[in-house]
């Protein structure tokens, strides 16, 4: 096994396809959400809902980590990577997302010193190699990403190094699907489960799921076939009239979790009181900051950073798109005034967001042929 | 309520209106080829010289002209160096317009403090390359900033071609049922560079694939003759962003079959691993030929036999719905929209 294209068959894709099409109700219409960004961008990178039947829709949610960042945050980024002797690391896609006065990549060609860096332990080498600069990485990410800031956070300590501060924005995966789930304008038969942040937290945490509302989820991998599998595994709940959580990627997601990442990540972060989402609003225990004992790695804690909160622009839905309330082409700005080169919400932004996938993949409807 | 063919038409109502440029600053996105890129040239340098259609060279009187600079970080890398990069860079614009090169001329900014050992292997690279393209350096010149005021030496050169009286070659040629051909795999030279510079710790056996291209295109005038529409040169922006130019300029469609480009399976595996389609991926030394249906297949036998072009490969079709639109049918059995590239994967590739 190479574990790369054995989950791109497209004859087993075929066969797939035939099984879901033999599981479905005529007549009925299933709404599924995916929870994860990563799980968006694979389906329009595979064209994969070309081959489920209509009436099986797939539903973008809201676990894209960029997409979910407001624009006070990115604000206070920008102001922190203007201090004098700050180098400002973050990952790629942060640098195109907009505050209210810009993005990181303006911000940069407008002097300030920012760098796109692969992963937390590349600031914390330009830390040690420029002593006398104050490095500060620009975290965002669930889970999935967290415990490798808690590693670069446990090694700066351990290597006694001063220069660098992180400027945490994770967050965590639980407290926005209740927020969902609570939401009165939602209709959805089940999950697509996040496979990534579920290698790290497992499959337990969404027991609440089937056990509060009645909805069935499968965590799932993000290839296509693993994709085409969760969505059968789902339908077939359905058909037999159960509703539980189902771990499809079992090569990869322990039920429980992964214990050593959750340990680092208990000793590194806590819970804020409240974080605030990118269309979601204040949802409660849902970011994490450092703990007292990181409390000098903290950017938030060595710099004036503003806090000043910034509305979501008016004319943007990406609530009600993370929400899946609407489709991204129902958006009043999608691909006029909001496209990927001028991004006026988050899902623009990121290439796992609902938006962006959808402008840059899956535009084209499916019925249409080119001829 | 908005439908979705609604929404649909109003994309592409707003993607064919011409670019506009209206950022403030300059960013490296404006360097990488992709949207920005277009919005500097059309938006801002071609209506300043009024000047309409965009081509990789200029002819005039039978002459074609056109040039280039070269900027790339590190200056040597797995198959080749800036020196080498400027020669065939700006013969394959010569090239891919059907012009056979004649002469370059040379420009060298160096940093204050460039190695003379550096400097002289440069110039025997530009040597080498310009000998083995069959073009001669004839005129250049030469300056010096202080230290930190460049990145060791950035090279510009221009070419002077001959408008090959066998090519016909326009974007307006391209009808439905054309065949679109690549010389070769995709993505090996981004990809060199990318993983040359050491940020990914990553390592593979990737070189880049620069190399003059004027015998391909030789070859396939040759064989195609006026049934050859249009050819391109892959640079910034991969062989995506070429399709995408063409079908916006020609009005018509693109349908790449994804298991029919060819591609490396290091580049697949490194491209995979950082989250990069090739397709998007810079190439030095690759063109995009457009063929008609009947003389396809003379024109991919008669480019197979090219030394640097074996993998060459049909890779798709032109059709006339959706105009503008460049889609792909994935291996996987699905489709989706390929389009222009936003932001920048990679700065200072070439």
């Amino acid at each position: 096994m190479r574990f790369v294209d054995e989950f791109r068959d497209a004859e087993l894709g075929r066969v797939l396809a035939a099984e879901i099409v033999s599981t479905v109700e005529p007549g009925r219409h299933y709404k599924l959400m995916e929870v994860c960004g990563g799980h968006t961008h694979t389906i329009y990178k595979y064209g994969v809902d070309d081959l489920l039947p209509e009436n099986v829709e797939l539903v973008h949610g809201p676990g894209c980590p960029v997409c979910v960042i407001p624009m006070g945050r990115v604000d206070d980024g920008i102001a922190v990577a203007h201090e004098d002797g700050v180098v400002f690391t973050c990952f790629g896609d942060m640098m195109r997302v907009p505050g209210s006065r810009g993005t990181l990549l303006e911000a940069k060609a407008e002097g300030a010193d920012i760098r796109m860096v692969y992963s937390p332990l590349d600031a914390l080498r330009i830390a040690r190699e420029t002593p006398e600069r104050e490095v500060v990485f620009f975290a965002v990410g669930f889970e999935t990403t967290a415990p490798s800031t808690a590693l670069t956070l446990l090694r700066a300590r351990a290597e006694g190094i001063r220069n660098f501060t992180v400027f945490c924005n994770h967050v965590t995966i639980v407290p926005p699907l209740r927020a969902l789930l609570e939401s009165p304008d939602l209709r959805l038969d089940g999950f697509i489960g996040p496979g990534h942040v579920s290698t790290v937290v497992g499959a337990r945490p969404f027991e609440f799921i089937p056990a509060d509302y009645d909805k069935p989820i499968v965590i799932s991998g993000f290839e296509p076939l693993d994709l085409l599998q969760a969505v059968h595994m789902i339908l077939v709940q359905l058909r037999d009239g159960r509703c539980e959580v189902e771990n499809q990627y079992k090569r990869v997601v322990p039920y429980d979790g992964n214990p050593q990442a959750l340990r680092v990540l208990a000793e590194v972060f806590e819970l804020r009181p409240h974080f605030e989402w990118r269309g979601l609003g204040f949802i409660s225990h849902s970011g994490l900051r450092l703990s007292d004992a990181f409390a000098s790695y903290d950017a938030e804690r060595r710099f004036a950073v503003p806090g000043v909160r910034v509305a979501d622009p008016k004319a943007c839905q990406c609530g009600e798109v993370l929400k899946g309330v609407i489709r991204p082409w129902e958006c009043k700005v999608f691909g006029t005034a909001c496209t990927p080169e001028r991004p006026i919400g988050t899902c623009m932004v990121s290439s796992e967001g609902a938006c962006a996938a959808y402008y840059n993949f899956g535009r084209f409807a499916r019925e249409r042929e080119a001829v | 309520m908005t439908t979705e063919e609604h929404a649909l038409a109003m994309i592409e109502r707003v993607r064919a209106k011409p670019l506009r440029f209206r950022d403030e600053r300059v960013t490296m996105a404006h360097g990488a080829g992709g949207k920005a890129t277009q919005a500097l040239v059309e938006g801002l340098l071609a209506p300043a010289f009024g000047m309409n259609e965009l081509a990789d060279a200029a002819a005039i009187d039978g002459l074609a002209l056109t040039t280039d600079s070269f900027v790339v970080r590190p200056i040597r890398f797995p198959g080749g160096s800036i020196g080498e990069l400027a020669v065939n860079g700006t013969v394959n614009d010569l090239a891919v317009a059907g012009a056979r090169p004649l002469a370059l001329t040379l420009s060298l900014v160096l940093e204050e403090g460039l190695g003379a050992q550096d400097l002289r292997a440069e110039v025997e690279a530009i040597a080498r390359a310009a000998e083995s393209a069959d073009v001669q350096v004839v005129a250049g010149d030469t300056k010096v900033v202080e230290r930190g005021r460049c990145d060791s030496m950035y090279i510009c050169t221009t070419g002077l071609g001959r408008v090959d009286p066998r090519a016909r070659l326009s974007p307006s040629a391209l009808r439905s049922g054309d065949r679109v051909i690549v010389s070769g795999s995709v993505g090996e030279h981004g990809t060199a560079i990318m993983l040359a510079r050491g940020e990914f710790e990553l390592a593979a056996e990737i070189e880049s694939d620069t190399q003059p291209l004027w015998r391909a295109v030789d070859a396939l005038l040759d064989a195609a003759g006026s049934e050859l529409r249009c050819i391109r040169d892959a640079t910034r922006g991969g062989v995506a962003s070429v399709l995408n130019e063409l079908a916006r300029a020609s009005g018509v469609a693109v349908v790449v079959r994804e298991a029919a480009v060819p591609v490396h399976p290091a580049v697949a595996g490194a491209c995979e691993i950082l989250g990069i389609d090739p397709m998007y991926v810079a190439n030095e030394g690759r063109l995009v030929a457009f063929v008609s249906p009947e003389a396809v297949d003379d024109a991919l036998a008669a480019l197979t036999s090219v030394p640097g072009c074996e993998h060459a490969a049909e890779i798709g079709e032109v059709k006339t719905e959706p105009p503008g639109l460049v889609l792909v049918e994935t291996a996987f059995g699905g489709r989706r929209v390929m389009d222009m590239l936003v932001g920048d994967p990679l700065p200072r590739i070439c």
